[in-house]
């Protein structure tokens, strides 16, 4: 009998298990059910279409007859519960789907805070190109915008927005950007380019409330220190972090953490159903923890690896050194592995109560390392070295580098002499790594 | 700023780099800007994804893609004038 495959989610691990499945069997049926009416685009491409860089329907990676070559029946609605024991699922609109093998693609969704007046129309987030397209409606020329949190998608949403006119002002509730990665140099490198680009910053400041008017944001209220004050703005754009989509799996009684938690193979504590991508919950074999990533490229590297298993290879899932390549006040930035600049650096990060988009927590573990580190020509390079081998390594700015040191950090291999080379104070760490890496 | 530098000197150097695009595809994002900003509209993001070199005898190797991509997956990769030629195209 043709085996059932159902995978909820439209996004990079839910494609990318398609594509496998059918790989691997060519006459089995695959369903995608989604709740994206836009189906399957590039997330992390919705900073540029802010931007402009990017036009809408170039977000799209797939033509729309790719889906039918593949063969794949697509369903948008939203899931409702998931009935492991009778192996099937119900959706909002009612219809029932039976399966064999289900994979929980679900992602993550945006945090918004419980601040009062966080409904109003006008308050925004960026996690779907329904947020991307509501917010190039809203941003209008001149006025003024307010962002709060932290990390990547903040800065993507304040640079989005300071593209299309608006005067953006950036509230931190510390005294630095992004303090759970960056170190203090870095931050500062950002903060200048961002004022630079005509984003005022605002230190430890805290948004109280958001005020409207006819439920549409008029203004919010703020607090700096013990200072309160008041500002107008149209706009008020929040990244606090995300949380991983586990509900359909907690209410089908499977095992979860943070995120869904699944074995080497990416099985779940069901047998016939997998997960994958940014729900799920993953052990990362270097610190024997289970972490939760928010990256495009393990997700797909997840997909593929469940919808292997959903079609009856079970193969494991290698979980790679994690990296991000991202623009952070236009300065292109590598981040490979474990950079925190201080122990417990979620607790440092007072913008940031867990992870965002493009992050993952292994970026957050504080390697028991000695670091190197440099800064010339407007570029950064940090390094950390553990047992004769990089486990970390951030690379702001000119990236020649970038990728060699990717190797080397994913490959653990034994630097040997280079090691005391790069401690040594006042060391040029480029050009110690590029006689190593060209020898 | 410096995008706009690089810009202009990526169009100098028309016809000028002698080489092929090739993608790191485990750092591409799928955003698109590189086929966008192709003159002559190849469809370079579907290189990066699978992992393809650009072998394709219309490529100007103009630089456009290279210096747009915001995540540093694609550079060039030196070769011989003969190799080029027996670019398949798409
Ligand atoms: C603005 C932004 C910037 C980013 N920047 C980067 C970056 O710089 N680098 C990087 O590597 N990654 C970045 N990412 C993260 C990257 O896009 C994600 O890691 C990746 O998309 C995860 O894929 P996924 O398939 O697990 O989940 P998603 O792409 O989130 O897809 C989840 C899917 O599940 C569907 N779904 C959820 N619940 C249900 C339900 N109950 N019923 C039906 N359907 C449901 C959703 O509609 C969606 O289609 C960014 C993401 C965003 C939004
Ligand atoms: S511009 Fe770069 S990241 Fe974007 S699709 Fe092209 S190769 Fe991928
Ligand atoms: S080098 Fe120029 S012509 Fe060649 S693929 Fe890139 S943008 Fe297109």
């Amino acid at each position: 009998m043709m085996r059932r495959y159902v995978i909820i989610g439209s996004g990079a691990a839910g494609v990318a298990a398609a594509e496998t499945i059918r790989t691997l069997d060519a006459s089995g049926l695959i369903w995608i059910v989604t709740a994206d009416p836009d189906g399957y685009y590039s997330r992390p491409g919705l900073a540029y279409y802010l931007t402009g860089e990017a036009a809408r329907e170039q977000l799209y990676p797939l033509p729309n007859h790719y889906w039918k070559e593949l063969g794949l029946r697509w369903h948008v609605d939203e899931v409702e519960r998931v009935d492991p024991e009778g192996h099937r699922l119900v959706m909002k609109g009612g219809k029932d789907l039976p399966y064999d093998r289900l994979l929980l693609a679900t992602g993550a969704k945006a945090l918004l805070p419980d601040t009062p007046g966080i409904n109003l129309e006008g308050v925004l987030k960026l996690d779907t190109l329904e947020d991307a397209d509501r917010l190039l409606k809203l941003a209008r020329r001149g006025q003024h915008a307010v962002v709060v949190g932290g990390g990547i998608t903040a800065l993507e949403l304040a640079e989005g927005l300071a593209a299309r006119g608006m005067h953006v002002h950036y509230f931190l509730r510390g005294d630095r950007f992004w303090s759970g990665v960056l170190d203090e140099t870095e931050s500062r490198m950002v903060e200048r380019r961002l004022q630079h680009d005509g984003i005022f910053l605002h230190y430890n400041t805290n948004l109280v409330e958001v005020l409207g008017r006819g439920g549409r944001v008029s203004g919010v209220r703020a607090k700096t220190g013990d200072d309160a004050c008041e500002m107008a703005c149209s706009v008020v754009a929040v990244a606090i972090g995300i949380r991983p989509r586990k509900e359909l799996a907690e209410q089908a009684g499977l095992l979860v953490g943070r995120g869904i938690r699944v074995n080497q193979c990416l099985q779940t504590s069901h047998p016939d159903i997998f997960a994958a991508g940014d729900a799920a919950e993953v052990l990362d074999p270097r610190s024997g923890e289970y972490v939760l990533d928010s990256l495009w490229n393990p997700a797909i590297e997840m997909g593929s690896a469940a919808g292997r298993g959903m079609a009856g290879r079970m193969t494991p899932y290698q979980k790679l050194v994690p990296v991000n390549v991202t623009r952070l006040g236009g300065l292109v930035t590598t981040i490979i592995g474990q950079v925190a600049a201080k122990r417990d650096a979620l607790l440092v990060d007072l913008d940031l109560p867990g992870i965002m988009r493009g992050d993952s927590e292994v970026f957050r573990q504080h390697p028991d390392a000695v670091v190197a580190q440099s800064l010339h020509d407007g570029s950064r390079l940090r390094l950390y070295l553990s047992g004769g081998r990089l486990v970390g390594a951030l690379i702001m700015g000119e990236q020649a580098l970038s990728r060699p040191v990717q190797r080397l950090v994913r490959s653990g291999e034994d630097l040997g002499e280079l090691v005391p080379q790069l401690v040594a104070p006042g060391a040029r760490l480029d050009e110690k790594l590029w006689e190593f890496v060209k020898n | 700023m410096l995008r706009n530098l690089f810009h202009d000197a990526s169009r100098k150097n028309m016809i000028l780099v002698s080489g092929y695009v090739s993608p790191e595809p485990g750092r591409c994002v799928q955003c698109g800007i590189c086929t966008y900003n192709c003159p002559i509209g190849i469809d370079v993001r579907l290189h990066a994804m699978r992992g393809e070199p650009v072998r394709d005898s219309r490529c100007l190797t103009c630089g456009e893609c290279v210096t747009l991509c915001p995540r540093g997956v694609l550079s060039f990769e030196k070769a011989s004038p003969a190799s080029l030629k027996q670019g398949t195209g798409r």
